[in-house]
């Protein structure tokens, strides 16, 4: 299905990251919006109050970050696409029913622009040290997509690109942008309504009384059932087998989150979305997301020029990790290295997936800028010798 | 007149309509309040004569929290506390079913009493049915916020001593539109109420005072839940409209019960299609909940 024109505001456009993410959220048909202001992030909320009254779309200040969370998954079983944003500690707020939206397998979007942490940290400078929240902030075992736009255009996008992505796997979905990319106004270009296309919902086709709200399904995804027609259906929480109801022992247990793994495991190789240059080639591989992958480029440029053989991979989506992609390439490289904004969270993953088949690097700090350009050049001319 | 035994013998569960009964027998202790307070929605659901492909109920966390996986609506078990906001959602994206909160003291109260506050500020047309056993059950008969005054519990065992929430004053001063009181055992006025409530536009609060007969009455050595449940019915003094700031709950002491709020104010909505308009004007489409139209 394509975008309601409505909806779009095609054109070029000079905007800010987060005024982005409300656009790409508004042109993917959000039409429910609950929200907690927190910096630096509330730009998405303001423009979406902005925007909504005249599309039909409910934008609401919730009390809080627990209770903006818990009524998105509400609007979303109401057959309404919804969304939020937060950051910092609205983030940990939000784990908890961002763990029932996982539980309930439930469509919807949560923006977090990250700042520094722990805590109140740094409200208005960038992080990207909530990677591993976003991957297991909320108790208990399941799987997770998470994108990382680097730009606000892309930020534009990739808003667009999990909703549809929450709607294809019925669950929540990560977008993990960053103070810089938030803040940070350039062009963006809004394409025609025609040209964005959007996922709808798969809803059940059986009667009411037949239907099962997580009802196996060969590419393990259940088809939603829809309020209000008589299914009588009920969700939970709780450990549940295919009805919804809770039935707490091991082996239901063990259904339910097999299901939450092995439907993002299975789509795995569809999901994970990454950008690689120079790479067949590379004796050096560095990776980066979000702002990082830009902030890399003048040192990567130098390194070339010099004669250096590296490659480069952008990851715009982070979670679910390439694995398979890493271990190809440490079995290639000489070194890997990851340049984010934190002391080793992706890293850790990129270093377990290399298994000592070649060197690991890690570019990073604590957050409140970007990275030194030398740094990264300096890590290179290590990683390559 | 002698009645032959199959006579009485029923085929069907009287509630069978509403419950699910292949989730019966349901967990509750022996003579918990809870029953008859299902038993009140049921029958206020039946009488109201609603659709209840249009109805939908959303529970939290505890004995009370379970209560949305027995009726047989669309039904939501969530998070400790945050029913409110769930349902909120599940209500603006869909008006025109009618949205019934069902939860309990601690739940409602202590961890979800943010919401709950601003919930009725915002007078979303919810009806919340919050059921009062002072104390929260299901982790073990622990002291709650609306725990009276000297009266133990697992977590204030030489009797309590902090100041509980006098809740209808709570609800009504943060704006509900109505607001009552009864007993378990108030079944026909308690029907009466919740049927009132869910009629209702805008924020309703229904509290019902009910026994826990495993952990409140044993803890405090106040006999079986049966009758502990008479004891609240017959020490209940009906005010209808009274003065909140005097309907607090004293330690085994009289009960104050009835209607104490009933009034006309703008819903959530109305207030938002009001505020489209102001700026608007004829641009502003009244929402109808929905995609919009998408
Ligand atoms: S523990 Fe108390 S409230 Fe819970 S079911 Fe038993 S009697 Fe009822």
């Amino acid at each position: 299905m394509k975008a309601d024109p409505k909806n779009v505001l095609t054109g070029s456009h000079y905007l800010d990251g987060n005024y982005a993410c409300a656009e790409g959220a508004i042109a993917a048909g959000c039409k429910f919006f609950g929200g907690y202001p927190i910096t630096p992030s509330t730009e998405i909320a303001e423009r979406v109050s902005q925007r909504f009254p005249l599309l039909g779309g409910v934008f609401i200040q919730m009390e809080d970050e627990l209770a903006s969370m818990a009524s998105i998954l509400g609007s979303s079983w109401g057959g309404v696409k919804s969304m939020s944003c937060t950051s910092g500690p609205g983030f940990s707020l939000m784990m908890e029913n961002f763990g029932l939206g996982i539980m309930l397998e439930t469509p919807c979007v949560l923006v977090n622009v990250q700042r520094g942490g722990p805590s109140t940290g740094l409200p208005t400078l960038p992080g990207q040290a909530d990677m591993m929240q976003a991957r297991w902030g909320s108790h208990g075992d399941y799987e997770v997509i998470a994108l990382a736009p680097d730009s606000p255009q892309e930020s534009f996008e990739l808003v667009i690109h999990a909703f549809n992505l929450s709607e294809k796997y019925r669950m929540p979905v990560l977008v993990m942008t960053d103070e810089c990319v938030g803040h940070m106004t350039e062009k963006v270009v809004i394409p025609p309504a025609e040209e964005i296309e959007l996922l709808e919902r798969k809803y059940t086709d059986k009667k009411p009384g037949e239907a099962l709200p997580f009802e196996p399904t060969s590419d393990g995804v259940s088809p939603m059932i829809p309020i209000g027609k008589g299914h009588k259906f009920h969700i939970t929480g709780l450990t549940h087998d295919y009805r919804g109801y809770p039935v707490i022992n091991a082996e239901t247990q063990e259904k339910n989150v097999r299901r939450l793994i092995d439907k993002v495991n299975m789509h795995a190789d569809e999901i994970i979305w990454l950008e690689e240059k120079d790479v067949e080639d590379a004796e050096v591989v560095i990776m980066a997301y979000g702002i990082s992958s830009r902030v890399i480029q003048p040192a990567v440029a130098k390194a070339r020029k010099e004669g250096i053989k590296i490659g480069q991979i952008k990851m715009v989506t982070v979670w679910p990790f390439p694995e398979k992609r890493v271990r190809e390439l440490a079995g290639k490289v000489k070194s890997l290295i990851m340049v984010e904004m934190n002391y080793g969270q992706v890293f850790l993953e990129m270093d377990r997936c290399a298994a000592g088949k070649c060197r690991t690097y890690l570019v990073g700090h604590a957050g409140g800028t970007v990275h030194n350009a030398v740094d990264v050049y300096n890590t290179i001319k290590e990683a390559v010798k | 007149m002698s009645v032959k035994v199959e006579e009485l013998v029923r085929e069907e569960h009287p509630m069978e309509k509403l419950l699910r009964m292949d989730r019966i027998p349901h967990i509750w202790c022996p003579t918990c309040g809870l029953g008859t307070t299902v038993t009140a929605l049921a029958a206020a659901l039946e009488q109201l004569e609603l659709d209840l492909d249009n109805v939908a109920v959303v529970s939290g966390i505890g004995c009370t929290g379970r209560v949305a996986g027995y009726m047989k609506l669309d039904s939501f078990h969530t998070t400790h506390g945050r029913a409110i906001p769930f349902a909120l959602g599940l209500h603006i994206a869909r008006p025109d079913l009618k949205v019934i909160v069902f939860s309990g003291d601690g739940d409602l109260i202590s961890i979800g009493g943010n919401h709950l506050i601003h919930t009725a500020r915002r007078n979303v047309d919810l009806t919340v049915i919050c059921v009062n056993n002072f104390i929260y059950a299901m982790t073990g008969g622990q002291v709650a916020p609306t725990t009276p005054i000297t009266a133990r519990s697992a977590t204030s065992p030489y009797g309590n001593y902090e100041h509980p929430f006098n809740l209808p004053l709570l609800a009504a001063s943060s704006g509900a539109v109505y607001v009552a009181r009864w007993t378990a055992l108030h079944v026909r006025r308690l029907t009466t109420a919740i049927k009132e409530a869910i009629t209702k536009p805008g924020f309703s609060f229904v509290e019902v005072i009910a026994p826990c007969s495993t952990l409140y009455a044993r803890l405090n050595k106040l006999g079986s839940g049966l009758d502990l449940m008479k004891f609240y019915h017959d020490n209940s003094v009906i005010r209808h409209g009274a003065d909140l700031k005097e309907v607090d709950i004293d330690y085994q002491s009289k009960i104050a019960v009835g209607k104490f709020i009933d009034i006309e104010k703008p819903t959530y909505i109305d207030c938002m299609n009001e505020g489209g308009k102001r700026a608007f004007g004829d641009k502003y489409k009244p929402y109808g909940g929905g995609n919009g139209g998408n």
